[in-house]
């Protein structure tokens, strides 16, 4: 097998591109297609600070790297969600992928910072661990974005991860969410700027990326995530794909070319119809109640969760995930 | 050859020669959710593995 650029010995075959690659070759793919994405939806200034937010996972790391290595100025931020030993170890490989690069790291914890944490915040309002772990993480970037004046937030989202959420959103036809689900939305109304700029990438070159440069990065699945929706949909994805390589590009990037432009529109609230949260002062799309104030979904959640005992984390763990983690410790 | 697989994190034996793509078709490991490291290196899909080689397969998909 040899790479498709220079026909020396290839390192992976990525049958999407019907090619395989050499290290260097790869790594000059994986460049070009966030360059590609970057230019294409406009994310950023040559002279913007952005604010990457690293879980120790490789989309976030690889995505950091590559905006470092394309000259841009970065910061990143590393929310502790207080996820157990998870949550120790994913922090260790963000914490030691700054330390190495000499990069700054913000550090935000749940526990300490507000109080609780995601098994805590799930059990008490009832929501699913990766519905509070998630409105807890954007609350946090946008709040961090704003006080700290970085130009935009930009996250490891990768082409998988996009795949799966249109799919899902296209299963229930939620429309709301579809016109939404954009590599870039500006800054609205006190909310940041977002970026994606993994979104022509696959998490199998993400993780290539990560290995071929000597990344460190927690393999390990979040104890919570294991059965959620989000996984199911990707491995449908992957069986489709197997089939027909390419079908998860051709999916994701077709709707941003030729269906999101028809979605425009039906997008999320306008600016002028958030309010400002009478908590936090974030603003929010939260109905206002009878008394004319306004608590933001993150208020709301954090006020339940903090008056509640805490919950270790096997307590929400699935049957099969305990099974699993037990089966480990066991060697 | 030694197979380390992860999450969870656990170690079979595979006797014999194998390529990449035989094994993790063996295993019934998706190729598009999997990387083959021998080394600390990748080993593409038609990559020969030895009888005596110590590799990881690794998982690529995460549901955050």
């Amino acid at each position: 097998m040899k790479c498709r650029t220079c026909r020396n010995p290839a390192i992976i075959d990525l049958p999407r591109h019907n090619a395989n690659f050499c290290a260097e070759h790869l790594l000059q793919l994986c460049r070009r297609q966030v360059e590609k994405a970057i230019h294409d939806h406009q994310m950023f200034e040559p002279t913007d600070h952005l604010l990457v937010a690293v879980s120790g996972g490789k989309d976030s790391l690889a995505v950091w790297d590559i905006l470092r290595e394309l000259g841009y100025r970065t910061t990143g931020l590393y929310i502790a969600l207080g996820i157990g030993e998870y949550s120790h170890e994913s922090q260790t490989f963000a914490e030691d992928f700054a330390a190495r690069r000499g990069l700054p790291l913000v550090i935000e914890s749940l526990r300490d910072d507000h109080g609780f944490d995601v098994p805590t915040a799930a059990r008490a309002t009832g929501r699913v661990p990766c519905s509070a772990c998630g409105m807890s993480k954007r609350h946090i970037f946008d709040r961090v974005a704003r006080d700290g004046g970085y130009d935009a937030v930009v996250t490891g989202h990768n082409l998988d991860d996009e795949a799966a959420v249109l799919f899902g959103n296209a299963l229930r036809w939620d429309v709301e969410y579809l016109a939404r689900q954009l590599p870039l939305l500006p800054a609205r109304g006190g909310f940041p700027r977002k970026a994606k700029p993994l979104v022509r990438l696959t998490e199998r070159e993400t993780a290539a990326w990560c290995i071929v440069r000597g990344i460190d990065y927690i393999v390990d699945e979040c104890p919570m995530a294991a059965g959620n929706k989000h996984l199911a949909y990707k491995q449908a994805l992957n069986l489709i794909e197997e089939e027909s390589p390419g079908a998860k590009a051709t999916y994701y990037l077709g709707f941003l070319e030729r269906m999101a432009p028809l979605l425009s529109g039906s997008s999320a609230r306008r600016a002028d119809e958030l309010a400002s949260c009478v908590r936090c002062g974030s603003p929010t799309g939260a109905e206002v109640a009878t008394d004319g104030s306004t608590v933001c979904a993150f208020c709301r959640l954090s006020e339940k969760a903090r008056g509640h005992e805490p919950v270790p984390v096997e307590m929400l763990m699935s049957k099969s995930a305990r099974r699993a983690a037990a089966k480990e410790a066991r060697g | 050859m030694r197979v380390l697989l992860r999450n969870p994190r656990r170690e079979i034996t595979i006797d014999g020669r194998r390529r990449v793509h035989a094994l993790l078709n063996e295993l019934g490991l998706s190729r598009e959710a999997h990387l083959v490291i021998r080394n600390g290196e990748l080993v593409p899909g038609d990559g020969e593995l030895n009888a005596d080689d110590e590799i990881e397969i690794r998982p690529v998909i995460s549901g955050g």
